[in-house]
């Protein structure tokens, strides 16, 4: 697997592309910046989503078990899995009893957290992604690039050329209507032939039992309607302690993601109808021990409304591939290494801590301060190559002897090939596409004894 | 009042020039400077790298030179930022103070004898504006401000020009650079061809450290566009 610097230079290969990829997000941000400044109380809402999900957060236990009671009270099953392993297990043996070998399924970042598709896969059962971009990137057996947009990566020539050859489109057709209608008639058919249905949750109401599923395409509606069996994943981080607090949050969600004032369903789901079985399944997945770790909690706030990704200048032109996880931008390369540090010791680091992310999320999680933190937690734990770690040892013992860099300073300005960014001579990565700065005659300090003293 | 100038490491050898104007300017404006001569690095770079556990000699050598001021001054946000956020010495934190907003926020510039018959392209850098909230930012629904342009509009002849996008980053990143260095070049030219559409002469900010990577690659591209600290201008004159 390519590491993020890896795949982003390998993405990056292809400039036009990198441009259009850059300014597509740009734009989506230039329209969450216009809908949040039609609001005069955004600051404030941001504030208060991020408190609520703060006390959220420090009373989590007891709001599991009123959401657990309420629901089951309201005639919903619910289901508790401690990973992902064991949410597909329930997910599978429910799907088991109904005999049944196809679903349907919207968008849902825990089961791609869970690679639920290719566990069903696996055991022989036919999973339908239903959000248009999903759908694309199933075809091409490929995972989405980001949260939001599942197929941003893809220009619509690639989405032509993946409906002609799975569901038959013309060749070289790329009309963006002509291939939604045909998307269309195709998943129509798929929502008729299921009998289960999966959906993601967005918001779960402790007070009410009730949880809330916003789509733009009507896909989850569509499923979960259809079908004799309901079931809804989500992560234990999902519930919010009142229904009233979802004018929070329904307010910030679609202006953050799209710049929409709202999403286009945001359904609410209560009870099963008549006939029909709901199921919940709640996982945990490496969630308590994230919240365990006081730096890094509030990661637990994030409504996956993706703004960080289309505002990151980092993300925008590396593409979420780069990223090697299913939740790529900078909320990725926070929660990444909660499940895997070795793995994922890349991540942290691909940022240039710019602050962007943290400015535009609407929960204000402080995603840039805990990219920093990570660097120390892997560092720390000796995730570095050896080479990076004797840089930094030689700088850090450099800087804190002043006669030492005076008299590394002091022959041709050779500190700067100590600088930890300019170290690796010969194949210096600085030199590839920058010059050098021209070193001067005298230093600063050079210059202040001749002058001044 | 006593001020110490704190000269970051890179400016001191590479950048000395933004050093001078930045003592010249605060002499004009009748703070009494001081050197402190052993002076090297915050311990940015390691602490951004991963390694802030051991920059304890850095700074134990920064208390060192720059303990018993009124207010230490140097020409880098991010350096600034680093000292505020992580140097151990509660008073080191509370008088450290970024060039511009030392002059705007303590000295109170109402006027300066300065003149740039220039066009300059504004770059905000990111933890001088974002962190240490040198200006407003683009992503936030707050009231426009700007410390750098408030200065540069008492620079006679000085006009200055934000990019399309006012406050993406430049893409040094400290090792970020190097490391990423794909995406870094990228995010540099991408700023800088911005820049370019509107005909600047320079590319100008309060980070020397953007600033030598901008360099770095117009150098590279042979362009005629150079780079100025922001002290280099509010210190120029006829
Ligand atoms: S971290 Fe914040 S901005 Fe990023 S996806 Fe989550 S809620 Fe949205």
């Amino acid at each position: 697997m390519l590491n993020h610097a890896e795949a982003s230079e390998k993405f990056i290969t292809n400039q036009e592309r990198t441009d259009w990829h850059d300014d597509t997000l740009w734009f989506v941000r230039s329209k969450r910046d216009k809908a949040s400044k039609l609001l005069p109380e955004w600051e404030a809402l941001r504030e208060q989503a991020s408190q609520i999900k703060e006390h959220m957060l420090s009373n989590l236990p007891q709001y599991l078990l009123e959401f657990e009671a309420k629901a089951q009270a309201n005639g919903i099953q619910v289901h508790w899995a401690k990973d992902a392993h064991e949410h597909n297990e329930i997910v599978y043996s429910i799907i088991q009893k109904h005999g049944d070998k196809a679903l349907v399924k919207s968008k849902s970042m825990l089961t791609e957290e869970c690679h639920l598709n290719a566990y069903l896969e696996q055991k022989g059962i036919d999973v339908v992604d239903t959000d248009l971009g999903e759908r694309i990137v199933q075809f091409r057996k490929e995972v989405p690039s980001h949260i939001v947009l599942p197929a941003i990566h893809l220009k619509k020539e690639d989405v032509g050329e993946t409906f002609h050859q799975h569901l038959g489109t013309p060749k070289g057709n790329k009309d963006p209507q002509f291939l939604t209608e045909a998307a269309r008639i195709h998943l129509r058919e798929k929502f008729l032939g299921a009998k289960v249905a999966i959906t993601g949750v967005n918001f779960a109401v402790a007070e009410t039992g009730e949880f809330v599923v916003c789509t733009n395409e009507g896909n989850a509606d569509m499923g979960a309607h259809l079908s004799d069996v309901h079931i809804a994943c989500m992560g234990i981080e999902k519930i919010i302690p009142k229904r009233q607090d979802l004018g929070v949050f329904l307010r910030l969600l679609a202006r953050s993601a799209t710049g929409q004032l709202i999403t286009t369903y945001s359904s609410h789901f209560a009870k099963p109808r008549a006939g029909q079985e709901m199921h919940i399944v709640l996982v945990d997945n490496g969630r308590s021990r994230q919240l365990a770790r006081d730096e890094f909690r509030n990661s637990l706030k994030c409504i996956r409304c993706a703004a960080c990704f289309n505002t990151c200048p980092v993300y925008r032109r590396s593409g979420g591939h780069s990223y090697h996880q299913p939740v790529a931008g900078p909320i990725g390369s926070i929660l990444a290494p909660n499940f895997d540090k070795k793995a994922n010791v890349d991540l942290p680091f691909a940022s240039t801590l710019c602050g962007s992310c943290s400015n535009v999320c609407p929960v204000k999680i402080n995603i840039h301060e805990q990219l920093w933190f990570w660097r120390q937690d892997l560092m720390k734990e000796g995730l570095a190559p050896a080479g990076k770690v004797l840089g930094m040892k030689l700088m850090a013992w450099m800087m804190s002897n002043p006669s030492v860099f005076r008299l590394a300073g002091g022959i041709g300005r050779k500190v700067m090939s100590w600088f930890p960014f300019l170290v690796n001579n010969g194949m210096n990565p600085w030199f590839k596409q920058r010059e050098m700065p021209a070193p001067p005659k005298q230093s600063f300090q050079e210059w202040y004894k001749s002058n001044r003293s | 009042m006593r001020v110490a100038l704190f000269v970051p490491c890179y400016i001191d050898q590479f950048y000395p020039q933004v050093a001078i104007a930045s003592l010249e300017l605060l002499e004009k404006l009748g703070c009494e400077v001081s050197v402190p001569k052993n002076q090297t690095c915050c311990g940015q770079p390691m602490a951004n790298s991963g390694f802030a556990h051991i920059t304890s000699g850095c700074d134990t050598n920064f208390s060192a030179n720059f303990s018993g001021y009124d207010y230490i001054v140097g020409p880098s946000g991010s350096c600034v930022l680093h000292l505020k956020e992580h140097h151990p010495d509660a008073k080191i934190r509370a008088s450290v103070f970024e060039i511009c907003e030392f002059l705007v926020d303590v000295l109170k510039v109402k006027s300066l004898p300065s003149y740039f018959p220039h066009k300059i392209g504004l770059h905000q850098s990111c933890h001088g504006q974002r962190g240490l909230r040198i200006s407003s930012m683009t992503e936030l629904n707050e009231k426009p401000f700007s410390k750098l342009t408030y200065l540069l509009d008492l620079v006679k002849g000085c006009e200055w020009k934000y990019p399309e996008r006012q406050d993406e980053c430049c893409g040094f990143g400290g090792t970020f650079c190097v490391t990423e260095e794909a995406v870094s070049v990228k995010m540099g030219q991408d700023r800088i061809q911005e820049h370019q559409a509107n005909e600047v002469e320079f590319i100008v900010g309060a980070d020397t450290s953007c600033l030598m990577h901008m360099e770095g690659i117009l150098k590279r591209s042979a362009s005629n566009v150079g780079v100025k600290h922001i002290v280099e201008i509010l210190n120029a004159h006829a």
